[in-house]
């Protein structure tokens, strides 16, 4: 402005309104580059934001299949471990800073799991002239340890680990406690030694089962009577019942209770197996025998995994094997073998189950250590710690470290980094076999309120609900929208066009949550009571339609057919349609009561046998179909209207009838157009949530049938996402669900796009 | 005659015809029926007394609204034990809403016409509104003041009018006290509280500034005592006066007037007290707060947090689309690259927004508000200040969504500009940057805003990304209050979209919800048809405009 104002009055010198000038110039440059600038980082910026989402989600994902690591972080002797003093047992606190080692001697030693340092000894009050024949721990996380003595009695302790925070810093107290008193407990009442012992414990109720220095098995069980003055459990208020039992494999090696205390498993080196049923404590049978669970190997170890269902067989060919109870076509429970892990070669010497899921950890004899994970059929890591062999085993409650002890009595701590093991290719898309299920199935079901709970995270069946409600949606939409777009583009009158197009946006801009509404309230309950109407309508309708065009072309007078312009069939058709269905719906309860006895769901569901959900898939494909319609119509008349008009006037011209002329030349040139509609229409139904949420009984059922409702990938997500933990495997695997949307309409409507654009080259050029 | 017309194909050509009349019909029957039940809701019907021989039962007087009626087979209503008198195949089935459910247990009953007798319309029934329980339906007997029978009988009902006035009056007293002034007092007393503790986390030891809160405080307290004894000294005079009315089963209850909103006589109105009465509760309908579980009461707060949130949205959205959009089309050497972010956008126009929902919750939610709460907030942990989902969050989410809707409607509105209109302004000497400012962009403006307009009836009729990132069932709070900074975008919202879903399929009452779902319902259509109409108004009255450009 100072530049213009300078030249206007004239009294500058030139040079200086020539600067002013540049001045100026210079200044409209800059803005423009920097226009250019921000205008450039702006939208590559947003182009970027658009690319992180894709990004982003594979970032969740991808840890799901990280395996496992582990880092050794020290070895160690303990300070005043003599070294002929056997370790029994070996286990960690919640941090993995304290660690626990029972000995033969009947010594627990409480240790500094980073230094080996000794904090505390504490030794077992064993009585005098008795000592330790045998050891059980029971389920981790019960943190239970029982000591077979040689007089027929146990001990019971628990390793408890007290946290204060004295001046806000943590300290953590580790004792024992004996939940059933410091006495030691009669457990053979003839006072033989205790060569083989397990034990399981929780508030109610103790059980031991041991094994003889004679190879006779006792049960003992110790029950808490019911007191109604305190809760205080008390000596003498305990009731003992004690059962000898037959059934024994020869040599018997291995003895393990599970941790409901309902079943107990013995076994032998060469693989015989007993099981025995403990649901009447009085009376405990044996159940089963199996001749051989090895196949020829020899058993090395036996565990169980958390939970308590799981039998862990390790076996000297270095093969894991599991096993659990299985409901066979009698109803009566069976141990099964499930499946095999053979990763590892040596002879397997420890087994340990990780304390919260289906995890464990296996050593063998040439110092490898294996983790690995049951349900998803998954070996995290197979690598060695050590070269000696592998004797004792603890993981910590949070499965992030892990404690080892080899032949040489050395002691290895290691950190493990192993946070999503449930998850693999084999859980989340194939038959998966759980425990308590009597085959290998499809399920998802995400959590549940009870404790050792199998996630059951298989994503087949929610994939197969969206593909299912896609299915029924495109089975609506797809004629309706593709015969409309035929009719709109090619023979409806412009007028009527003016008013059809703008409707039909209207309907692509209704909130899906308002047609969900709906279909859940109000067409749900109205087709279940007018169920064959519905049916009687897909017939009713087409004849109808075609009976009153014959009428109207061949009996009407031509003069009132006159009277209505060219190509306006289709509001001719409003009334009639409308009256047809207002009949197919008013003869509903008559055909019902003719046909059905009165009843059309009963007769289904009874004669035919197939369930009936109210909210099903018969009104997910009406309500998605309408959702999707609008989408597939657009597209598809933009395509059909876009044809060139010459080549249609041609075809007309050479004599063919306008259907001709469509079927022949305009669908033909068409169709990629309508390809990618269908394409668009499909990505859109496949990521639909409102309605399939409201509109379905949300049951991730795999079922076909048109009377059933269905989960899909969507709604699941909407679901159960706002309770997924943040970082955990279940919040993975919903985004993984989310990626796996995105993926498949991002295909869906890659494909389209490009038909789409080559479709436009195309008509350019004709 | 007949092969020949279908070897013309002309069967066919009807066939499509009248798929496109199932589609026009199935939307129009959409509107009309979402129209019919959402518009029916508010206008009072009249209330039948009547005997009902229930078939599985004993006699007994029935008074309530019919409020739906449908045929049903013979043959389910004997699965259900009933045999109906006569030998139809159909029956008709009202859905009589009984009301009282604290004396009757339930709201609802099925009632077979055929087993109805005597059936009236009494003038004196009386409806009433209630703050809980739902609605009283029956006779007025007398009006009480603490316990003392004041008014019966005729002269009754003019008592309640005039007492039912003054307690509402004193119940918008002790609400405005309670909410808006105590409230604010809580609200900075959590910021005093907010801001001592960032004072220990910096170390910060200055005890004139503990002593400036404590002062604060201490006068925060002492007003917040004055109000709760202002409120105290009400509570009396709103609890005095109560009323006592016999209801279907001959009992008489007593209700204390702090618990209605309104009582009218339905069967003795006259068509201009309906009209009336059918605003007033329109007007209730759209400035009130939801009551009971939001199945009554008004939706205000979800109407004002759906507005704010896409106002919010639309802010953030239109630059960022815009700027795309230019860079796009004027700055970027179109070629393969072009092309294939033009398809990457046009793609996420179809991606599933339950995907978005998902991502603005781990990244924006998680990610980004975790650390803005760890670097900005350290002093509300652990509870999140915007580590949670809130209205920033779900405008930024479907800013995200609705931005291919932005970006390709502002370049096609570019791309309709003519050249020659670009080639003149650069010839009398304009940068490039003046001439996309001064012409290109004001002739593209309207493409702009019917992008913007589309965007905004998107992001108001979705719902499934909101359930994640922000949208709750029943707010405490608006996101624009009284208390500074005034706009909180910390904040959770409701929403009309989620209102439908939720109380329509999360209510413990369905049926009583239902009409009110309607009328939401309606109200959502309502604005996203008019929004979607504007939008295609504007871009038809361009296309003409630049035709004419063109020629």
């Amino acid at each position: 402005m100072r530049g213009d104002f300078d030249s206007m009055i004239g009294n500058s010198s030139a040079s200086d309104s020539l600067t002013a000038t540049q001045l100026r110039q210079r200044t409209r440059i800059l803005k423009d580059h920097l226009a250019r600038y921000a205008v450039t980082i702006g939208g590559i910026g947003v182009i970027i934001a658009v690319v992180l989402i894709f990004f982003y989600l594979l970032s969740v994902v991808l840890p799901l299949f990280k395996p496992a690591e582990i880092e050794p972080v020290a070895s160690y002797r303990l300070s005043a471990a003599s070294t002929d003093d056997q370790t029994l047992h070996l286990a960690m606190e919640e941090q993995a800073e304290i660690g626990v080692r029972f000995t033969r001697s009947g010594l627990a030693q409480f240790f500094f799991t980073q230094s080996g340092a000794v904090m505390t000894e504490e030794a077992l009050p064993l009585p005098s002239d008795v000592t330790i024949t045998s050891f059980a721990s029971g389920a981790p996380e019960s943190a239970i340890v029982a000591f077979g003595l040689s007089n027929g009695t146990a001990i019971l302790a628990r390793h408890i680990y007290q946290v204060s925070f004295p001046n806000d810093k943590r300290v953590i107290t580790p004792k024992l406690e004996y939940p059933l008193g410091e006495a030691p407990l009669i457990i053979d009442g003839k006072g033989r030694p205790l060569r083989l012992l397990t034990a399981q414990s929780d508030q109610e109720q103790t059980s031991f089962a041991a094994v003889t220095e004679d190879d006779q098995l006792v049960f003992t069980h110790f029950a808490v009577a019911d007191s109604f003055l305190d809760d205080e459990e008390e000596e003498g208020e305990r009731e003992r019942t004690s059962v000898e039992l037959e059934g024994l494999p020869d040599h018997t090696a291995y003895l393990l209770l599970d941790a409901e205390q309902d079943h107990l498993y013995a076994a032998n080196r060469e693989g015989a197996l007993s099981v025995f049923d403990l649901s009447d404590k009085g009376q405990p049978a044996l159940d089963q025998r199996l001749p051989s669970i090895t196949e020829g190997s020899k058993v090395t170890v036996m565990g169980m995994l958390s939970g308590g269902i799981s039998l862990m067989i390790g076996s000297e060919d270095g093969r894991i094997s599991q096993w659990f109870p299985v409901r066979d076509d009698s109803g009566k429970s069976r141990l099964t073998h499930i499946r095999d892990f053979d990763s590892q070669t040596a002879p397997i010497s420890v087994l340990t189950p990780e304390f919260y899921r289906k995890g464990f950890l296996a050593g063998d004899t040439a110092g490898n250590l294996g983790i690995y994970h049951a349900t998803a059929y998954r070996t995290l890591l197979v690598e060695p710690v050590s070269q000696q062999p592998l004797q004792r085993l603890a993981i910590s409650p949070r499965a992030n470290a892990a404690l080892g002890e080899t032949a040489d009595g050395e002691l290895h701590f290691l950190r493990i980094e192993n946070e999503h093991p449930e998850t693999s290719f084999h859980s989340l898309w194939g038959k998966v076999w759980y425990e308590g299920y009597s085959q290998p199935e499809y399920v998802w079901q995400s959590s549940s309120a009870s404790d050792g709970f199998e996630p059951k995270l298989s994503l087949t069946p929610i994939t197969f609900g969206t593909l299912k409600a896609a299915f029924y949606a495109m089975l609506v939409a797809l004629p309706l929208a593709v015969l409309g777009a035929i009719f709109t583009a090619q023979f409806m009158a412009p007028k009527m066009r003016q008013i059809v197009k703008p409707t039909i946006e209207i309907m692509e801009a209704l909130p899906t949550v308002i047609i969900g509404f709906l279909a859940g309230l109000w067409l749900a309950p109205t087709l279940e009571t007018h169920l064959p109407g519905i049916f009687a309508l897909l017939l009713i309708l087409p004849t109808g339609v075609l009976l009153f065009a014959w009428l109207w072309t061949h009996l009407l007078p031509s003069r009132i057919r006159h009277k209505v312009p060219d190509n306006w069939e289709a509001a001719l058709l409003l009334p009639v349609i409308a009256l047809l269905t207002w009949f197919s719906f008013a003869i509903s309860p008559v055909l019902e009561y003719l046909l059905f006895d009165g009843n059309m769901i009963l007769w289904l569901t009874h004669d035919m046998g197939i369930p009936f959900d109210q909210r099903n898939s018969l009104v997910v494909g009406l309500a998605m179909g309408f959702a999707v319609i609008p989408t597939i119509f657009s597209m598809a008349e933009d395509a059909l209207f876009g044809v060139p008009k010459h080549l249609i006037r041609g075809s007309l011209a050479l004599g063919a009838t306008p259907w001709q002329t469509l079927i022949r030349v305009t669908l033909l040139t068409a169709s990629p157009g309508i390809f990618a509609a269908v394409m668009i229409g499909l990505g859109r139904a496949v990521g639909e949530t409102m309605i399939v949420l409201m509109a379905t009984g949300n049951t991730p059922v795999m079922d076909f049938s048109i009377f059933q409702g269905m989960r899909t990938l969507s709604a699941n997500t909407a679901v159960e996402m706002p309770e997924a933990e943040v970082g955990s495997t279940h919040y993975r695997v919903l985004f993984l669900a989310a990626l796996v949307l995105f993926t498949l309409t991002f295909l869906f409507n890659t494909l389209a796009e490009v038909v789409r654009q080559r479709l436009r080259k195309k008509y350019s050029t004709l | 005659m007949m092969v020949k017309w279908f070897k013309s194909g002309s069967p066919w050509v009807w066939l499509s015809a009248a798929a496109v009349s199932v589609c026009i019909l199935m939307v129009a029957a959409l509107l009309g029926l979402i129209a019919a039940r959402g518009l029916v809701y508010f206008w009072p019907k009249d209330v039948l007394q009547a005997t009902y021989h229930d078939p599985r039962g004993e006699s007994y007087r029935l008074i309530g609204e019919i409020q739906d009626t449908e045929e049903v087979p013979v043959g389910r209503l004997r699965e259900n034990g009933i045999e109906p008198p006569g030998d139809e195949s159909v029956y008709i089935r009202y859905l009589v809403k009984t009301g009282n459910r604290d004396a009757l247990g339930m709201d609802f009953r099925l009632v077979l016409p055929v087993f109805l007798s005597d059936v009236e319309y009494p003038r004196e029934l009386m409806v009433v509104e209630r703050r809980e329980w739902g609605n009283l339906y029956g006779y007025l007997r007398e009006v009480k003041e603490n316990g003392r029978v004041v008014a019966k009988g005729a002269a009754a009902a003019e008592a309640l009018r005039v007492r039912l006035k003054r307690t509402l009056e004193l119940f918008e007293k002790i609400r405005h006290i309670e909410k808006d002034r105590i409230g604010a007092i809580n609200y900075q007393l959590e910021r005093l509280r907010l801001q001592e503790r960032r004072l220990d986390l910096d170390n910060d030891h200055d005890p004139a500034k503990r002593a400036a809160i404590a002062m604060q405080r201490e006068a925060l307290q002492e007003e917040y005592e004055t109000l709760q004894k202002q409120r105290n000294e009400l509570f009396p005079l709103l609890n005095r006066d109560s009323f006592s009315a016999e209801i279907m089963d001959g009992r008489t209850v007593e209700v204390p007037l702090a618990k209605v909103v309104r009582f009218y006589f339905p069967n003795a109105m006259g068509p201009v007290d309906k009209v009336g009465h059918y605003f007033a509760k329109l007007w209730e309908f759209v400035s009130e707060e939801p009551r009971e579980a939001n199945t009554e009461g008004g939706i205000f707060p979800a109407i004002f947090g759906t507005v704010m949130m896409v106002l919010l949205m639309s802010v953030l959205v239109t630059p960022a689309g815009v700027v795309a959009a230019i860079y796009l089309r004027e700055y970027a050497r179109q070629g393969f690259v072009t092309r294939l972010i033009r398809i990457a956008v046009n793609n996420l126009a179809g991606v599933p927004s339950i995907v978005y929902g998902v991502f603005g919750l781990g990244f924006f939610v998680y990610f980004l508000g975790g650390n803005i709460d760890a670097l900005f907030f350290p002093e509300a942990q652990p509870t999140p200040t915007f580590g949670t989902p809130g209205i920033l969050w779900s405008a930024l989410t479907l800013a995200l969504l609705t931005l291919p809707v932005v970006i390709v409607a502002t370049e096609e509105g570019l791309s309709r500009v003519p050249r020659s209109v670009r080639e003149g302004s650069l010839a009398l000497g304009a940068t490039k940057a003046e001439t996309l400012w001064r012409t290109v962009l004001p002739m593209a403006s309207p493409a702009m805003m019917t992008g913007l307009i589309l965007a905004v009836a998107r992001a108001a009729g979705e719902v499934a990304p909101l359930m994640l990132v922000g949208v709750v069932k029943l707010a405490p709070s608006l996101p624009v209050d009284g208390n500074p900074p005034f706009l909180h975008l910390d904040r959770k919202f409701m929403h009309l979209g989620f209102h439908i879903y939720d109380v329509g399929f999360q209510s413990p009452n369905v049926e009583a919800a239902r009409p009110l779902v309607y009328a939401t319902a309606l109200l959502l259509v309502l604005v996203i048809v008019v929004l979607n109409l504007t939008a295609i108004r504007i871009r038809n009255h361009l296309r003409e405009k630049y035709r004419s450009l063109e020629s």
